[in-house]
């Protein structure tokens, strides 16, 4: 190859400008999102973890059988059992959708369409 | 250096295999974060074969004055449906029209005479053969195990083949964004969006709940009467045993399920 030392010192170089923002955050954490969690609940419709990674599977599984299977009661691994519903049911317990939903959902740059058609509560409050 | 076909088939092989384990080992992995122990039926919910309408027109047209259509108020309200003015964009579940345009094929003129100023409440007609749920390209329209056909609002993607074949105009699509023109909002029930095609849905979320359809409900004539036809003893049956019904365009043979007592 001709030039090498060049070469690899540019290549360098690129590596380095394009993982600036990995160096400069380097071992802070202080980005990561913070829903406000309900204050009167103390459990989720199952673990934190679980719902953490896995909610919008849930959701999806969620509007599938109360729609196209018509059951409508969700019966969690602990045995509690819940009635299947967005408005109804999550979002009774967190109550907005601003501070819990979009606070994860900003950080990753994830907009899902739900809002369109589904009521958050504190659109419905200010609709009357 | 250029690669060997031998090699070069290896190398396919082996990316094959580990895609293959990898989705595997990734299953495996997962399977205990199927939480749910399963899905049911609330037990109060009311349980069908193929759930049905009849409408009595005479007392539907005796209490007409008086009501002031509870039953289109009461359903619009619930399932936050816009009032929008423009007939070509409008949304509607459930309305009301003349005889000639309820039943175009019935063209007795005394029988036009008998019905002229009477309302006929029009809506979905959750056919057992229905031609719209043959046209939709992504199931979101489907006839459920209760005969009710329903929409999956979720997988619409607006192309409105369903409304062209639907013969009763059951269907309205949302040129635009309905929420404005929705005055009072039911935080319950969802709103549609722009792009998607909606209707009545026999209040499938109420009988889960145990509760009759809502326009059933809101008539204070009782002159809407809902029950299930396959049940042999339900008051559905009894009742169209006994007197006159007509079913719009019934020789397109979709089968409606909502009856219309003419006695
Ligand atoms: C009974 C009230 C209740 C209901 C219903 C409920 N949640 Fe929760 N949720 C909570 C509570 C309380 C927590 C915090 C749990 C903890 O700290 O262990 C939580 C936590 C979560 C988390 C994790 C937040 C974090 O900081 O990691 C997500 C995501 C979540 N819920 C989504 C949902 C969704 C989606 C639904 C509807 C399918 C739902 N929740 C229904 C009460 C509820
Ligand atoms: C703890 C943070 C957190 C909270 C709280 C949270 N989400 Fe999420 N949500 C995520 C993450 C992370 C993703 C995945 C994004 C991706 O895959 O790009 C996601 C994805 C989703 C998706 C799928 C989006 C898509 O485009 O496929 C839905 C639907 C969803 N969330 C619904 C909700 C609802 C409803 C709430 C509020 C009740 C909620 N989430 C609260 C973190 C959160
Ligand atoms: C086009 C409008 C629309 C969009 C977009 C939409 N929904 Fe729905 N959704 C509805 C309607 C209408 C229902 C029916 C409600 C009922 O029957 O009670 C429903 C029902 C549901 C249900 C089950 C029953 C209930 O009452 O909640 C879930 C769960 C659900 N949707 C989740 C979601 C999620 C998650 C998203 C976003 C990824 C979403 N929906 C996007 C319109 C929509």
């Amino acid at each position: 190859m001709y030039n090498t030392g060049k070469v690899m010192f540019f290549i360098i170089v690129l590596i380095i400008f394009f993982t600036i923002p990995v160096w400069l955050n380097w071992g802070r954490l202080e980005a990561v999102p913070q829903p406000e969690l309900p204050k009167e609940e103390k459990k989720c419709i199952e673990s934190k973890e679980y719902m953490r990674a896995y909610h919008m599977k849930l959701l999806d599984d969620w509007r599938k059988k109360a729609i196209r299977e018509n059951q409508r009661i969700y019966e969690a691994s602990d045995n509690e059992k819940y009635t299947i519903s967005l408005q109804r049911t999550c979002m009774k317990c967190h109550n907005n959708k601003e501070k819990f939903c979009d606070r994860c959902h900003n950080f990753v740059i994830t907009h899902p369409d739900c809002w369109g058609c589904h009521i958050a509560p504190e659109v419905a409050q200010k609709w009357q | 250096m250029a690669i060997k076909r031998r090699s070069f088939l290896k190398l396919t092989g082996l990316t094959l295999l580990g895609s293959t384990l990898s989705t595997i080992i990734g299953n495996l992995l997962t399977r205990g974060e199927v939480k749910a122990k399963g899905y049911t039926q609330s037990p109060e919910a009311l349980v069908g074969k193929r759930w049905v309408m009849v409408i009595d027109v005479k007392k539907c047209k005796e209490g007409r004055s008086t009501c002031g259509a509870k039953c289109i108020e009461a359903c619009h309200t619930l399932h936050n449906v816009p009032l929008i003015s423009d007939i070509k964009k409008e949304i509607k579940w459930i309305w009301e029209d003349t005889f000639e345009h309820a039943f175009p094929e019935q063209t007795e003129k005394y029988l036009e005479e008998l019905f002229h100023g009477t309302p006929f409440l029009l809506l979905c007609n959750h056919c057992d053969n229905p031609p719209c749920v043959r046209v939709c390209p992504t199931k979101a329209t489907f006839k459920n195990e209760e005969g009710i056909v329903m929409m999956d609002f979720h997988r619409c993607i607006g192309c409105r083949f369903c409304m062209a074949a639907c013969p009763f105009g059951a269907r309205s699509f949302n040129w635009f964004d309905p929420r404005p023109y929705i005055k009072k909002v039911n935080p319950e029930y969802p709103t549609r969006m722009k792009g998607v095609v909606e209707k009545c849905l026999f209040c499938y979320e109420r009988l889960a709940q145990g509760k009759l359809p809502v326009c059933v409900e809101a008539c204070p004539e009782k002159a809407l009467i809902f029950g299930d036809l396959a049940d042999e003893n339900s008051e559905v049956n009894k009742i169209l045993r006994e007197r006159v019904a007509l079913r719009r365009k019934a020789e397109l043979g979709t089968k409606p399920s909502v009856f219309y007592l003419m006695s």
